[in-house]
């Protein structure tokens, strides 16, 4: 890996999050904003940046790391560069599942009921994929079903949004489908944070496995690795990181296929040695869309998995049309 | 020592035996090459032996079954070489040959020294210094099948199985690898190879292993067991063992009746 990927990603990382502070809505400039962050200069912009705009860059930087890794901890399992969270349904399926809980009025039993839920949807779907996985020959297949189980956990939201009670709940489930950052606190990115930061652990742990995945199932068994162990970890860490992510921020696609596809060349097409750099690529990417959205002069705010699909489903047929197998 | 006994091994699939009652050990200080036909259970045997396939009967390594031990604990003792697949990533040669040490701890990129140093000797064995840098989507197929060897040897277990190592390579490159194999059971290890040519064969292994239909009709030396009676029954051809001082040359006259 080369010495200057993780330190120059991390200085982007801080860029980025910066970036957000200064621009938006009410014009501010550096030394406001840096008075603001350092406890100093006037209430309200304090409020300003510390109550509206650092915790949706934050909020977004999290999400955007936890997908990022999700994909990359997935294509490594399953040795394809389309697999990512979005694209195998597992974003879906957990949207899916906050929005059951916030059509049934569920929400309202605890804080927790929200990121549980999602995250309930997201292991569900990450295990039917690894269970699916065990028995198919062909990764396109596999891949092919996520897309299937994709188009259901869609079609199941329509049928919730088809019987949605008043238009309020409806832009509620709208907002959840698409995607977006906006009006996210701190306490929201707290009660997701234990998930998150369980699945990323586990995943970071058992990362040695993915590159011993390399070779091939047989072949990584026969160097040592316990293929049921990985299978189980990956299931677990990507439910739980792309869960409560999800949680957050509702169904955001493609950024788990577009990080780790840009990091791969440069850590020596290395699953395991991927994971942090597509993490901290994937938190820039997602910051500068969330920019993005904030500053087009759109009537209606763009919702922020608009915009990433936007982007990343042209790379997800290019990276298609271009893969072939490597000897 | 390192020894792999297994005893009655038994695989089917649904109502087919693809193995029956195969016993056979691998211990160090032999060349063991498996032959047979196409579909005769050699690599079920392999993989029966590694516990890797569900089966009846019994494979113990150094006297506990092989299913006992964790995956890890079995690599450190027995190297696996399975059919040669594509990589799923277009690694650098040095960090696939560094796979095999996963076993001992390695986490490629991050090599402790004596982990390292077994690569760099691997790499040399097999004479792939001058591509460790290399993309292995970039290479041939005698190139790589050297990659996966020393990826094999690297693992410094006592014992080996490997399927198929040569299968695709041009007969310099069999002839390259087969002397890798024959160095590292000389410096004391054991391996079993499974091998499509009986020459090679031959050559290379103090024992041979001949299967067919999922049994083994015969396990012994060189002179033993490769007679013309054999090839027949083996894979159905008529064929003349000629003695050279290279070693038996085999010569295939025609198939023989339908077997």
């Amino acid at each position: 890996m080369s010495r200057w990927l993780l330190p120059s990603l991390i200085a982007a990382s801080i860029a980025a999050l910066f970036a957000a502070c200064f621009l938006g809505s009410t014009p501010m400039g550096v030394s406001r904003v840096l008075a603001a962050l350092f406890g100093g200069g006037e209430a309200g912009d304090a409020v300003i940046i510390w109550q509206i705009r650092l915790p949706r860059a934050l909020a977004a930087y999290v999400v955007g790391a936890a997908l990022a890794i999700s994909g990359a901890a997935l294509q490594g399992l399953l040795r394809n560069p389309l697999a990512e969270p979005g694209v195998l349904g597992v974003t879906a399926t957990a949207s899916l599942g906050a929005t059951f809980s916030l059509y049934y009025g569920l929400t309202a039993l605890s804080v927790w009921v929200l990121p549980l839920s999602a995250i309930a949807g997201a292991l569900a779907a990450t295990a039917f994929i690894a269970i699916a996985a065990i028995r198919i020959r062909h990764m396109v297949t596999l891949i092919l079903i996520g897309v299937g189980l994709a188009s259901f956990a869609g079609a199941l939201m329509s049928l919730l949004m088809n019987f949605a009670p008043n238009p309020f709940s409806l832009s509620d489930m709208i907002n959840w489908m698409l995607g977006s950052v906006a009006n996210r606190g701190l306490d929201d990115i707290a009660l997701a944070a234990p998930f998150m930061i369980a699945g990323l652990a586990l995943l970071f742990v058992t990362r040695r496995g993915l590159s011993a995945l390399t070779l091939g199932e047989e072949a990584a068994h026969g160097i040592g690795l316990d293929l049921r162990r990985q299978r189980l970890a990956v299931i677990a860490g990507t439910g739980l990181a792309t869960g409560a992510a999800v949680a957050i921020a509702g169904g955001i696609g493609f950024i788990g296929i577009v990080a780790p596809h840009l990091i791969r060349p440069l850590t020596g097409h290395d699953p395991a040695r991927s994971l942090l750099p597509s993490g901290l690529l994937g938190g820039v990417i997602l910051v500068l869309a969330d920019i993005t959205v904030r500053l087009l002069p759109t009537t209606n705010e763009l919702k922020l998995g608009v915009v990433a699909a936007l982007i990343g489903a042209p790379a997800f047929v290019w990276i298609a049309m271009r893969r072939r197998p490597h000897g | 020592m390192a020894e792999l006994v297994a005893k009655n091994l038994t695989v089917s699939a649904g109502a087919k035996a693809i193995l029956s009652d195969a016993s056979i050990t691998l211990r160090q200080g032999e060349l063991v090459a498996v032959l047979g036909p196409n579909g005769a259970g050699k690599t079920t045997l392999a993989r029966a032996m590694l516990g890797v396939e569900m089966h009846a009967g019994s494979s113990e390594l150094d006297g506990k079954p092989v299913t006992s031990f964790s995956p890890m604990d079995r690599a450190r003792k027995i190297a696996y070489l399975p059919q040669i697949r594509p990589l799923a990533w277009p690694a650098a040669v040095r960090d696939v040959v560094a796979l095999g040490r996963y076993a001992h701890g390695a986490a490629i990129g991050r090599l402790k020294a004596c982990d390292a140093e077994a690569v760099n000797r691997s790499l040399g064995a097999c004479d792939l210094h001058p591509l460790a840098d290399r993309a292995t989507d970039t290479l041939s197929g005698g190139e790589l099948a050297r990659v996966h060897l020393a990826r094999a040897f690297v693992a410094e277990a006592p014992l080996m199985i490997a399927d198929e190592p040569v299968a695709a390579l041009d007969p310099r490159h069999q002839f390259q690898a087969m002397n890798l194999l024959r160095r590292y059971v000389d410096e004391g290890n054991g391996a079993l190879v499974i091998l499509h040519d009986i020459a090679l064969a031959a050559r290379f292994a103090e024992r041979l292993v001949w299967m067919k239909n999922g049994q083994i009709l015969a396990d012994g030396s060189v002179e033993e067991t490769l007679t013309e009676t054999r090839l027949e029954e083996v894979y159905g051809i008529s064929a003349r063992i000629v003695e050279t001082e290279d070693g038996p040359a085999i010569i295939v006259r025609s198939p023989a009746r339908q077997v």
